[in-house]
Formats: structure tokens, C-alpha cells, sequence
């Protein structure tokens, strides 16, 4: 199914508002705020996995020539342990605290213990070298299965998880949850075929380019002002509240452009620090930027773990599914196990499911979302045991997920229903797309063998809260304040909704992120909800400045208000034709008739039924070598609406190119001990565009009943297919099932190898 | 009536029951009709006057914006499903 409906402005390809800026290297990154008198942080980190710090001494640092103010654990207010909403997700202000500046041990390697302001960053990593820890090294456990071996070590002392509603007998099980609908045991009684494996994932990074920065000044009245690359700056003002104990009214976030995020930027690191480093410097700007180690060793990947899935199958449908999911979540609990739950079925209607989720405290970094996190773990399990299954009973992998698709009306694993949904027109269009049906030469003439799999997605569309503001210029253009970080083109995407509602061109439109005093409320740019929820206030902004501008031509007319329709981008009178002005024409007469008109726009947004992802992938292997190399490959989407062509392109392209890398390289390599042995991008493989093809995209378009444009989320679905759509490509290239990633050429090599006796 | 899903580590309370017919024209009512019906289910759903942190309802297809005043139709289904955070 396609849109039908003819709009002037979406569907359009504008050249993005933020676009000269962005190219020429004038847009303002979080590294290049620069305030007079400005200190620079650094971060002592601890070298342990698992270590308690019986004593630290910073006097050698406090003495050092251009050192301004040491601080460490005692510095930070006791904050309440209590679950705080954060709109997308929630927060334990304690133990986010104690992640930031540890308090009584070390929970993962490079965990903060002290931190110094200094006159320089040179003079403050020295500092910070002369801190003196004491440490009791302790037994670590940095898998799901050593955390919940009898012998593993207590990690978050005094944590007690649930289990099943009970309290937890394992001191790691941050909590153990269910969701079962029907017969689970009939179902599989039933079944005439039942195929059940495991698959384990490595834990990885998001790998956005821009290190984590934070720049403070925390004044003598207690107000904090902070600049900081985040995905949503109100989300920052409320963890920066709790955390320093200070009302929201007192902060003020002002975020700076983003290099990238994909949800590891939504909790903070090194903010807290800054501010506190400021108010013990007197109220001096402290500016904390991070390196790469300190990225990935103590910022928030996404989990590694493993998903055990059972399929029942009778008459070529699949009538029981069985999920077991156990995640590592770092140091504290808080894994995205809840989402893959609810993401592992989803593209199924399955009668009879079990799904238990577990989430493991272990001894890596707190981990944080990445990009639709957790559903690319479930869909590598479950996609891949979909191929197994056509594969053994000979049915074609597309014809057999088109015969067994979730749609509207189909129960979700985790119980509700859902609404309108593209299951079933996103595996048509890939069913139908050029790719799938070109011949494949699996025997190329070179050594190398060839394989194609293909593999399902299905990621949520979040809602949740978003405003604008809009106010009109006397050249007819039209200024939109909004609070919405854009990470892939939403100034645009935001824009062209109200240019669409004005009847003017999207370039007329100019938009700015402001700071958190500078608009209402907006959640994160996060759950593939802006373009959908920042979008709906900007459409809101625009009809209610219709309103005003309608009211206006009545009183430039002189007529009643109902006299004054707008149709295509024109006021008129319906009953004087001579009575007429477009939008440039009554704004330029905004001075004579009674000032200037401005308008708002907020929404609190329900989800919408979310976006499934199709990905057919081909690849060469060198069977010598186990070396892969991606040849061909197409994301198929259900977008709802393409806003701007070109930016949903982008994302399901970026979003295939990361699950890539996730599927062939990517990997935190950990020693026995707990150190990530690979924290440079030297070491961390992800791929460039040197490694890969053009991204081929085919856009599906089923409207979002529940948006005047019908914008479904677009970001996220895109990385949940890839690393199953390479599983089953190595599979049909060598015959071998792959159950672990990444599966990098040693893999490859020892599956052949034990193939091949 | 309302159909209520209960949560798999609550099912203790109800007996087993995997869903149950509640009236209520909004989820406070059929929240508080579940407590009568299921003493303590409400602790275990509800704080500070709101659903609990961590946790949506679902009332219908999609999880509420209005929280406990939400209208609840007469054959609406009530879910009480974890939070979604995305990326």
C-alpha cells in the first residue's frame, strides 16, 4: 500500500536548514565551546572491573601549580534511590550517581573516582595521575552466565532484583520478568516441527563519532548552566536536577550540535562532574571532553548476552514460540531486556508464546540504548531459526513470513493488540524488489562463494511529548523554535510539516534548537519519535497560526472572521473575490494591523504501531580466509510517510551499515579480568564506506492513522534485520549456521573447519 | 466490561487468572475495582497517584498518555506492559 495523498511540500527533497553549516565546519559542537576563564576536567577512572577503594588521597593533586579543585564521591549530594520517568525510560537517581562518581567500589573499568579542574588539560590529566587509590581488587564477572554462576561475586551491594514478583535468591539478577499468552505446552505438543537454538551477542558500542563533552558553570546562586551534546537537553535538566539535587527551575541546558548519538546520549557522564568541579572553582567555567577510551570503556554500550528461541510449526504456521533473553546490563541494572521482550514476536502472529527476560548486573559498563535496543539481539535468534525452519521444510522464506505476519489486530508477545501495521506490505515490496529477484551467481570463478539471506524487523514508534514555537516574519518567513536535538535531518523533517500547513516553501521556514528555557517541554530525540511527535507539534504551531493570521485578514478586511477561509497557501473572502492575500502578503502587513502573531504547539503523543524493516543481503566469501564482503544489499521499510525522501534514506542506510558492522566486526573484546582489550577505533573494526555498497532503499508508505501526515518512526527499524540477514546469507553461501556474533573470518573459519572434519 | 491482562508476576494474586472482566469507565475505577476483587494488586500497579514508574498501561492498542484518568471503553482490553526506550 502506498500514500495517495498529494502534499506541496512532503515528499519533497529540500536541502537541509542546517546543511552549510554542517559542511563548512562552522556548526557548534560541543568541543568548541570555549567561556572566559574556562577550566579544563579530566576524570581519574578506575583500572579495575570490580574493585573496592578502601582510601583516596588527592593532596598531591590538590598541591599541583594550575590545579583549581579536586572533588571525588564525597562531593556529590545523596541522591534518592527511588525509579524516576524520564519520558523514554527511567532513571534511579542513586544508582546514576553512584555510576558517575563511584562511591564505595568500582564496578566496571573505567569507572570515575575523582576528577580535577585545571588550568589546562595537560595540567589535569597530571593531577589526576597523582591521585593516590588505595584498592581491594575484586572477583569478577563480566557475562550473563558468570553472573549468575553460585560462585559469582556480589557487584551492587545491597541490591535485591525480581524475580518472577519475588525477591531474587541471585545478588546479580537486576530482574527476571514474563509474558505468556496461550497454551505453551499444547502449542508445542501440537507442533509437527519444533527447531530450537541459542544465540550469543557481543556487547557493542554505538560508535558515534563526537566523545561525550560537557561544559558548566554553577554560579553563586545556585543556578547551573550547561552545554552539553545530548539527544534531548530537558532529559539532561531533569537527571542534572537529580543528581545534584538542585529544581529543574535552577538549570539551564543548552545543547550544543550532536555527532551522533543512537541513544547513547541520553543518559550523562561527565555533566554532573563539570558543574561540580565549577561550584568548587568559585563558579569558573569547567569544561569536561572525553577520549575515545573513556567512550567506550564508561559510556553506555548496548548489551551482549544471549537469546534462546523455540518454534513450534504445524501446517506451515507457526503456532508456539518460546523466548528465553539475558542481557548483561553493566554495573547496575536497567538492560534493555523489556524491549526485546516485546520486540521478539512482534513480526509473528503466534498463538502460544513464552518470552522470559533477564537482566544481568555485571561487571562492564551500565549499558544504555542503542538504536531500537535489544530487538536486533531477538531478531538473530528468531529470523535466523524463521530460515532454519523454510530451510528444512523446503519453503520459500519470504511466502512462509508473509503466511504466519503479525497485522493489525495480532497480539503482540508481550499482550496488546496491534493497531495498523506494514508487516505484510513491507515483505511484499521485498518479495517484489529488483534485489530479491536478480539471480544470484553463488560460484563467482574466483574461490569465493556467494550467499543471499534475508531476515524481519520490527521496532516501536514512541510518542511522548514535543512543542513548538512558531512566529511570522514580515518577508513571510516564519521562524520555528523547537526542542528536538536533530540527529539526521528533523530541522527539515519539522519544518516542511508547518510549511506544508502554511502553504509556504520549507525554505521559508527557519528553524532553531533552543535552549531548555526557551521552549516547553520536549522529550528526547529518541524511540524514532521526532519527526512523528515534534512533527505533530509543528503541525499544531501551524494550524493555530492560521487561526491567528485568519482573524488578522478579518481585521484587515474588515469582515467577520468566519468570512475568512485559508485554501492553498491564500486568505480569501468567501463571499469578495477581490479580497485576497497570500501568506508573504499578510505578513508584510503584520506592523499596520496590530503587531506580531506567534503561535505554540504541544503534544503528548500515544505511540504509533511502529515500523518493520525487511533487509535482503548479499555477500562473497573467501572460504580460504573466512573474509566477508557485503556485494549487494536492500532495506525495505515501512515508513508511514517519507517527510523528506532523502533523510529516511539516510537512516535506514546508516541503520543497515551499523547492524553491518554489528553482524561482521564489532565486538568489545574483554581480557578474564574485565578490561575492554579494544577501546580504539584502531582495534573497534566498524565499517566505512570504503568496506561496503551503495545501501539500496525501497520505501514502503502504510500512513500512521494517527498523524495528519501518517509518519511512522523511521529511525530505528533499520539496524534490527541486518545481523540475522548475514547470519542466513553465510548460511546459504557455506551451509553453516553462525550462532554467535560478530561473525568476524576466525568464526567462519572454525565453523568450516568443523564442517569439513 | 474491561478484559485486564495481569502481569505474569502477579498472576499469584489472582489465582492464575491471565485475564479477568473488571467495570470501570476509567483505569482509576477498574483499578480500584481490581483491588477489591484482587486485595494488594493495586500497590503492585499504582504510586503516588500514577502508574508506577517503569511501567505503562495500555488501554486499548496503545499505552495511555492520560494516565489514571484515561476513559476505558466497554470492551477495551487493559495491559500493564514495562516501559519502552528506545534509541
Amino acid at each position: 500500500m502506498v500514500a495517495t495523498q498529494e502534499y506541496k511540500v512532503i515528499g519533497t527533497r529540500p536541502i537541509r536548514h542546517d546543511g552549510l553549516d554542517k559542511v563548512t565546519g562552522r556548526a557548534i559542537y560541543g568541543a568548541d565551546v570555549k567561556l572566559p576563564d574556562m577550566l579544563y576536567g579530566f576524570v581519574l577512572r578506575s583500572p579495575h572491573a570490580h574493585a573496592r577503594i578502601r582510601s583516596i588521597d588527592t593532596s598531591a593533586a590538590e598541591a599541583m601549580p594550575g590545579v583549581v579543585a579536586v572533588m571525588t564521591a564525597n562531593d556529590m549530594p545523596e541522591a534518592a534511590d527511588e525509579l524516576v520517568d524520564l519520558g523514554e525510560g527511567a532513571i534511579n537517581f542513586s544508582h546514576a550517581s553512584d555510576h558517575i562518581m563511584a562511591m564505595s567500589k568500582a564496578k566496571f573499568k573505567g569507572h570515575p573516582v575523582a576528577a580535577v579542574a585545571a588550568t589546562s588539560t595537560n595540567v589535569a590529566r597530571e593531577a589526576v595521575a597523582a591521585i593516590k587509590v588505595d584498592w581491594e581488587v575484586l572477583k569478577s564477572a563480566v557475562t550473563v552466565d558468570e553472573a549468575l554462576a553460585p560462585d559469582a561475586p556480589v557487584i551492587l551491594d545491597g541490591w535485591v532484583g525480581d524475580d518472577l514478583g519475588e525477591k531474587s535468591t541471585k545478588p546479580n539478577v537486576g530482574s527476571h520478568f514474563r509474558h505468556e499468552f496461550g497454551d505453551i505446552e499444547k502449542g508445542f505438543a501440537d507442533s509437527t516441527t519444533i527447531i530450537e537454538h541459542r544465540y550469543d551477542l557481543a556487547m557493542v558500542h554505538q560508535g558515534y563519532i563526537e566523545p561525550h563533552n560537557g561544559t558548566a558553570i554553577w554560579d553563586q546562586e545556585d543556578r547551573v548552566r550547561l552545554w552539553t551534546s545530548t539527544q534531548g537537553a530537558f532529559t539532561v535538566r531533569t537527571q542534572l536536577a537529580g543528581i545534584l539535587q538542585l529544581d529543574e527551575s535552577r538549570i539551564k541546558v543548552t545543547p550544543t550540535e550532536i555527532g551522533g548519538g543512537f541513544g547513547g546520549k541520553i543518559p550523562i557522564y561527565v555533566e554532573p562532574l563539570a558543574a561540580i568541579l565549577s561550584k568548587k572553582s568559585g563558579g569558573k567555567p569547567v569544561r569536561i571532553l572525553m577520549d575515545r577510551p573513556e567512550v567506550f570503556e564508561a559510556t553506555g554500550p548496548t548489551p551482549g548476552g544471549w537469546v534462546s528461541v523455540r518454534l513450534g510449526v504445524k501446517d506451515r504456521k507457526i503456532i508456539a514460540g518460546d523466548a528465553d533473553i539475558r542481557f548483561d546490563a553493566g554495573g547496575f541494572p536497567g538492560s534493555p531486556v523489556g524491549a526485546a521482550a516485546m520486540c521478539v514476536f512482534s513480526c509473528y502472529d503466534i498463538e502460544n508464546t513464552r518470552i522470559d527476560g533477564w537482566d544481568i548486573i555485571v561487571n562492564k559498563p551500565k549499558t544504555a540504548a542503542y538504536r531500537a535496543p535489544g530487538s536486533t539481539h531477538v531478531a538473530y535468534a528468531i529470523e535466523c531459526i524463521i530460515d532454519e525452519i523454510c530451510e528444512e521444510l523446503d519453503l520459500d522464506p519470504i511466502q512462509f513470513r508473509l503466511d504466519n505476519a503479525s497485522k493489525e489486530g495480532t497480539r503482540r508477545g508481550d499482550g496488546p493488540i496491534f493497531p495498523r501495521i506494514g508487516n505484510i506490505e513491507t515483505l511484499e515490496a521485498a518479495r517484489d524488489s529488483a534485489h530479491w529477484n536478480a539471480p544470484l551467481d553463488k560460484n563467482p570463478g574466483n574461490g569465493n562463494v556467494r550467499g543471499r539471506g534475508i531476515a524481519n524487523g520490527y521496532w516501536f514508534n514512541v510518542g511522548l511529548k514535543s512543542s513548538v514555537n512558531l512566529s511570522v516574519n514580515t518577508d513571510g518567513t516564519v521562524m520555528l523554535i523547537e526542542g528536538s536535538t536533530d540527529i539526521g535531518g528533523t530541522r527539515a523533517s519539522i519544518a516542511m510539516q508547518a510549511a506544508e500547513v502554511l502553504g509556504i516553501r520549507a525554505e521559508d521556514i527557519i528553524p532553531t534548537v533552543v535552549d531548555t528555557d526557551s521552549v516547553g517541554y520536549t522529550d528526547v530525540t529518541g524511540g524514532s519519535r521526532t519527526t512523528y511527535a515534534t512533527g505533530f507539534a509543528a503541525y499544531k504551531a501551524a494550524q493555530n497560526l492560521i487561526d491567528e493570521l485568519t482573524a488578522r485578514a478579518a481585521t484587515i478586511w474588515d469582515i467577520p472572521e468566519d468570512e475568512v477561509v485559508f485554501e492553498d497557501g491564500k486568505f480569501s473572502s468567501k463571499s469578495d473575490p477581490e479580497l485576497s492575500m497570500t501568506f508573504k502578503e499578510i505578513a508584510g502587513k503584520l506592523n499596520e494591523t496590530g503587531g506580531p502573531v506567534s503561535s505554540t504547539g504541544a503534544v503528548d503523543l500515544e505511540n504509533a504501531g511502529g515500523g518493520f524493516a525487511v533487509h535482503i543481503c548479499d555477500l562473497e566469501i573467501d572460504p580460504e580466509t573466512g573474509k566477508t564482503d557485503v556485494i549487494r544489499y536492500t532495506a525495505v521499510q515501512d515508513v508511514g510517510k517519507a517527510i523528506h525522501p532523502s533523510y529516511v534514506e539516510g537512516q535506514m542506510q546508516g541503520g543497515a551499515v551499523q547492524g553491518i558492522g554489528w553482524a561482521l566486526n564489532e565486538e568489545y573484546f574483554m581480557s578474564d579480568d574485565g578490561q575492554m582489550v579494544n577501546s580504539s577505533y584502531l582495534d573497534y573494526r566498524m565499517p566505512t564506506s570504503l568496506d561496503l555498497p551503495e545501501i539500496e532503499t525501497v520505501i514502503v508508505e502504510v500512513p500512521n492513522p494517527i498523524h495528519p501526515f501518517g509518519v511512522r518512526g523511521v529511525g530505528e527499524p533499520p539496524i534490527v534485520p541486518p545481523v540475522a540477514a548475514i547470519a542466513n546469507a553465510i548460511n546459504d553461501a557455506l551451509g553453516i549456521r553462525l550462532r554467535e556474533a560478530p561473525m568476524n573470518p576466525g568464526r567462519i573459519l572454525e565453523a568450516l573447519k568443523e564442517k569439513n572434519g | 466490561m474491561a478484559r485486564v491482562f495481569i502481569p505474569f508476576a502477579l498472576r499469584k494474586m489472582t489465582g492464575g487468572a491471565t485475564d479477568v472482566q473488571i467495570a470501570g469507565a476509567t483505569l482509576r475505577e477498574v483499578i480500584d475495582n481490581l483491588e477489591e476483587m484482587f486485595p494488594g494488586i493495586k500497590e503492585r500497579l499504582v504510586q503516588d497517584d500514577r502508574i508506577k514508574v517503569g511501567m505503562e498501561a495500555v488501554v486499548g492498542e496503545q499505552p495511555t498518555r492520560e494516565g489514571l484518568r484515561a476513559k476505558v471503553a466497554e470492551d477495551a482490553e487493559v495491559h500493564f506492559i514495562p516501559h519502552i526506550a528506545g534509541g
